[in-house]
């Protein structure tokens, strides 16, 4: 059961004045979800963005799988296996959601310029696969009937899953998802957790932000605590939600 | 595609083969001025990839109009006294403007956007000044005086200069020039539409819309936007050797960054992305200011007795003027993209 | 030597002309991201209406003293630049804030244009001379002459960047500038008037050009209306050396890009003279014969060595001299 699938070692990460990570290590199992939580500010975005190479890190590396990433290239860290959805949901607004989808399947597909225009039998194959992909995709997010519209039409509960459908069509080994919750209604926020836990039981491991704490404690293996940069918990749920370092930081920033 | 799809297309095709003989009875001027709105068209086009489907704001894309139409000048003229033909040369200006792409745009595509369009407007000028200057001390452009002489096309021992009558109907040089341009046309309509329905136009449009997420969806930014760049630099040296042979002579004053505008107007206007609507845009700022020679001269003549705005002032008002009305009140064009693809959309189902 | 200083000389003065008007791209670029292509046009248009009034003035054949001439020029100048550029940000760039990055550089590169037309239909097409006011004396210093309106130049515009340093770290309103340029919305929540702000900057940016406008017509002799393109780029190119957005360094920059630009135009004629490399020398003996001269790259290269420099600073220090580096916010 317990094999590490990605190993962040001494992550630090520094805003001017602000140090957002300092010293940040941990491991996520293969096929865990595995939550990150923290206070607002507490550098748990900045953690994603570092180790998806978006932003250049102070110091640290990550391991996945055993092997350093190339967190300088980040097409090369979503190749190696990571994908991602962001907090504030970035999709490409002027494409329809299937296309958006079809986006995430650049990374495992080939056809390169003179095919396109040749419109070879290859390229008309990949093509025809990437559309089927991406269609089951959304059906599996559960939009299909919003394929040919607009992103930026879409609404919130849509972007955030037509998010997760792009990252899936990554075919990731690691998913890896940005406070997805925020802003759902109850009922979404169930559908989610069943879509989570969906991926888990199709092999994927689940790294989740998330501030909602009943979701992040009924669905999450392991949790880790980040407050100020730092570390300060790691473990199973309830160990975590006892933890009275994790409980002040809590409270000291107001509760949550 | 149903039948009446099919005549309709039928009918533009056969409308689009008769041009040129309605005009030449018109004027042989008018087909001169088709024959360069359509070399427009085809630029705009090519920029559009850059511009358009990438969102690369290219602002010095005549220089690589220029690089092929000065290779295909030195080559093809008494200059160097070399005379290769067109097969040979216009290739080898697209390899030359490309390459020229590719170098210009690997330091620079790395930055932000905004450092791509100061860079490619100083590289504008940059050509320009090394056009004007490269006469001395060795005599290789022949500076400000430009080459002239230059090369028509040739193709099958069929020059581009003389009348040739087919079936009793005479074709003029410049008729000629109308098939060669609509044929590339064709070419560059197609290898758009392709593009945007594949792989690699989907990773630009998507680049063009949120280049961080591009990243992080697993794109390689770098090289895509680097093939963006120099695909529309090859376009430019295409339609930069046409110029030369159509017009026969060339110097450095048609390169100069108003052209640059002009194109990106032509884009911008008909709206980005979508090849329907930079034909329209390219066609509406391509005839516009000729119209407008015709009408607004004789008007001004007639009211004031003499010319109050050089014809020349008001095209490049109207130039800039669609840039920032256009970015104002219809940022998406006046086709836009979206539109169109939801009529497609509509169509299908 | 005498080169040497000559250039440092000229160089020094075209740099304070460059680091004026590398200010007001860098501030506006500070606090909106957005390259302002029209920047290069208000100092244009600067010059032109100097030149108007200072040319009315002698026509009139009022016996003023040359400074008082030129001083009228300069204040005609710098309010209706102002003036201009408020109506810049306001007409053309305001209603695009949160549009795409594209939309507000198209504008802009479309107002550039259309300033330069209208500038083109009330000054017309050929260059303009400024008219010779005042007798420019020259002072012999190490072999090599600087002019009274060189020292005018280069003193005024040490004057306005000590004034404009002053300006934007010692008064509310610079803190607020500042504050707008850090984060827009922080600012706004500490009662800054992001949009009262925005426009300042503009405004400021625009008087700076006016000055600039002015100088490089006394310094120059001519304005012409498409003389604010070459000068915009140099000056965008100086800014980007400096670190965009940093207002010391649009002043190194400027200043730097300036000397470059003079030592690189004085020099470049003899390293690139083919006679005094001897691996060709052999080639070309007819042309070197009798001291003669294969000059590759002759002074009229002078407007490339600007791009270089900005080329240059983006491949291997795109932060400038002194940025900070900053990157995109995921
Ligand atoms: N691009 C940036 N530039 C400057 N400071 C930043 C940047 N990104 C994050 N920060 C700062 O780093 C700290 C950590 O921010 P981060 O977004 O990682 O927090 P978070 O844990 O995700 O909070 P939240 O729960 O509110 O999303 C904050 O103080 C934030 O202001
Ligand atoms: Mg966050």
């Amino acid at each position: 059961m317990s094999v590490v699938l990605l190993e962040a070692r001494n992550i630090g990460k520094r805003f001017g004045g602000v140090q957002a990570l300092k010293d940040v290590s941990l491991t996520i199992r293969a096929q865990e979800i595995y939550g990150l939580i923290g206070p607002n500010g507490a550098g748990k975005t900045t953690f994603f963005n570092v180790m998806t190479g978006l932003y250049p890190r102070d110091g640290g590396e990550v391991l996945f799988g055993g092997v350093p990433l190339e967190l300088d290239t980040p097409y090369l860290v979503a190749q190696a296996g990571i994908a991602r959805t962001f907090q504030n949901i970035r999709l490409f607004g002027n494409m329809t959601a299937i296309e958006n989808v079809m986006v995430g399947r650049h990374v495992r597909t080939h056809a390169g310029v003179f095919g396109a225009i040749l419109r070879t039998p290859g390229q008309r194959a990949e093509e025809a696969a990437i559309r089927r992909r991406a269609e089951e995709l959304l059906h599996y997010v559960g939009i299909p009937h919003r394929a040919n519209d607009l992103a930026r039409n879409l609404s919130y509960g849509d972007q955030r899953r037509l998010e997760i459908a792009r990252a899936l069509a990554t075919e990731p080994q690691l998913l890896a998802l940005d406070e997805p919750a925020a802003g759902m209604n109850a009922t979404e926020t169930v559908a989610l957790r069943k879509l989570i836990e969906g991926l888990r039981a199709d092999g994927l491991t689940v790294l989740l932000i998330e501030h909602d704490v009943k979701l992040v404690m009924g669905l999450c293996d392991r949790v880790a605590v980040l407050d100020y940069g730092e570390k300060i918990a790691e473990d199973v749920p309830g160990v975590v939600q006892k933890d009275p370092k994790v409980i002040e930081a809590y409270l000291g920033a107001g509760g949550d | 595609m149903s039948t009446k799809k099919w005549i309709g297309l039928a009918l533009v095709a056969l409308a689009l083969l008769a041009l040129p003989l309605v005009l030449t009875s018109v004027g042989t001027a008018w087909v001169r001025i088709t024959n360069l709105a359509i070399l427009f068209i085809f630029l705009a086009l090519g920029l559009n990839i850059v511009v358009g489907m990438a969102g690369l704001l290219d602002l010095g894309y005549i220089a690589f109009f220029a690089v092929g139409a000065y290779v295909y000048a030195l080559l093809a003229s008494p200059h160097f006294g070399l005379h290769l033909p067109f097969w040979v040369i216009l290739p080898l200006g697209a390899l030359f403007a490309g390459m020229a792409g590719a170098i210009l745009g690997a330091p620079t595509l790395r930055l932000r956007g905004d450092y791509l369009a100061i860079v490619t407007l100083g590289f504008g000028e940059i050509v320009r000044i090394f056009l004007n200057n490269l006469s001395q001390p060795f005599n290789i452009t022949n500076g400000p005086k430009g080459i002239t002489r230059i090369d028509g096309l040739n193709i099958a021992g069929m020059d581009f200069v003389n009348t040739h009558t087919l079936f009793g109907i005479p074709f003029t040089g410049p008729a000629k020039y109308y098939y060669v341009l609509l044929i590339l046309l064709l070419l560059v309509i197609v290898v758009n539409l392709r593009l945007q329905k594949s792989r690699i136009g989907r990773a630009w449009v998507a680049i063009r819309e949120d280049e961080l997420a591009a990243k992080a969806a697993g794109i390689n930014t770098r090289n895509m936007k680097l093939l963006a760049f120099a695909m529309g630099a090859t376009f430019g040296g295409i339609a930069g050797g046409m110029f030369s042979a159509m017009q026969g002579f060339v110097s450095p004053e048609s390169f100069i960054l108003h052209e640059s505008i002009l194109v990106l107007a032509m884009v911008v206007l008909g709206g980005m992305g979508n090849v329907w609507g930079v034909i329209a845009g390219a066609m509406l700022l391509s005839f516009v200011p000729e119209l407008l020679r015709y009408t607004v001269d004789p008007v001004q003549q007639m009211l004031f007795g003499k010319l109050l705005i050089d014809p020349e002032v008001l095209r490049m008002l109207i130039f800039g003027g669609a840039l920032v009305l256009t970015m104002r009140f219809r940022p998406a064009g006046l086709w836009p993209e979206s539109r169109h693809k939801l009529e497609m959309s509509e169509n299908r189902s | 030597m005498e080169i040497f200083v000559q250039q440092i000389i000229n160089g020094l003065t075209a740099g304070s002309v460059y680091a004026l008007v590398a200010l007001g791209y860098t501030m506006v670029y500070g606090i909106i991201q957005l390259i302002n292509f029209a920047h290069g046009e208000v100092v244009m248009i600067g010059g032109m209406v100097a030149l108007t009034v200072i040319t009315t003035l002698v026509g009139m054949g009022l016996p003023l003293p040359p400074i008082v001439l030129v001083l009228a020029g300069i204040l005609a100048a710098i309010p209706i630049c102002m003036a201009l550029g408020y109506l810049l940000e306001r007409a053309a760039y305001r209603p695009l804030r949160h549009a795409p990055r594209l939309a507000p550089l198209i504008t802009a590169i479309g107002m550039s244009m259309v300033l330069q037309q209208v500038a083109l239909l009330i000054w017309g097409r050929d260059p303009k001379a400024f008219p010779q006011i005042m007798e420019n004396k020259s002072f012999i210093i190490a072999g090599a002459s600087i002019t009274s309106v060189q020292i005018a130049i280069i003193l005024m515009s040490v004057l306005i960047m000590a004034t404009l340093t002053w300006f934007v770290y010692r008064t509310r309103f610079g803190i607020a500038i500042r504050a707008t340029a850090e984060n827009v919305n922080v600012a706004a929540l500490m009662g800054v008037d992001a949009n009262r702000t925005i426009a300042a900057t503009f405004v400021i940016g625009a008087g700076l050009a006016a000055v600039a406008g002015v100088m490089y017509g006394t310094y120059y002799g001519i304005t012409h209306y498409t003389m604010g393109f070459m000068l915009g780029l140099k000056a965008f190119s100086a800014a980007v050396l400096g670190g965009i957005g940093n207002l010391a360094g649009a002043m190194l920059g400027g200043i730097l890009l300036g000397l470059v630009e003079a030592l690189g135009a004085g020099y470049i004629g003899e390293f690139t003279d083919l006679c005094r490399w001897p691996l060709v020398d052999g080639l070309l003996v007819e042309r070197c014969a009798n001291g003669g001269h294969v000059v590759l790259f002759g002074s009229n290269y002078q407007d490339v060595f600007a791009f270089m420099v900005l080329i240059l600073v983006l491949v291997f220090r795109p932060s400038g001299l002194l940025g900070e580096r900053v990157s995109e916010r995921a």
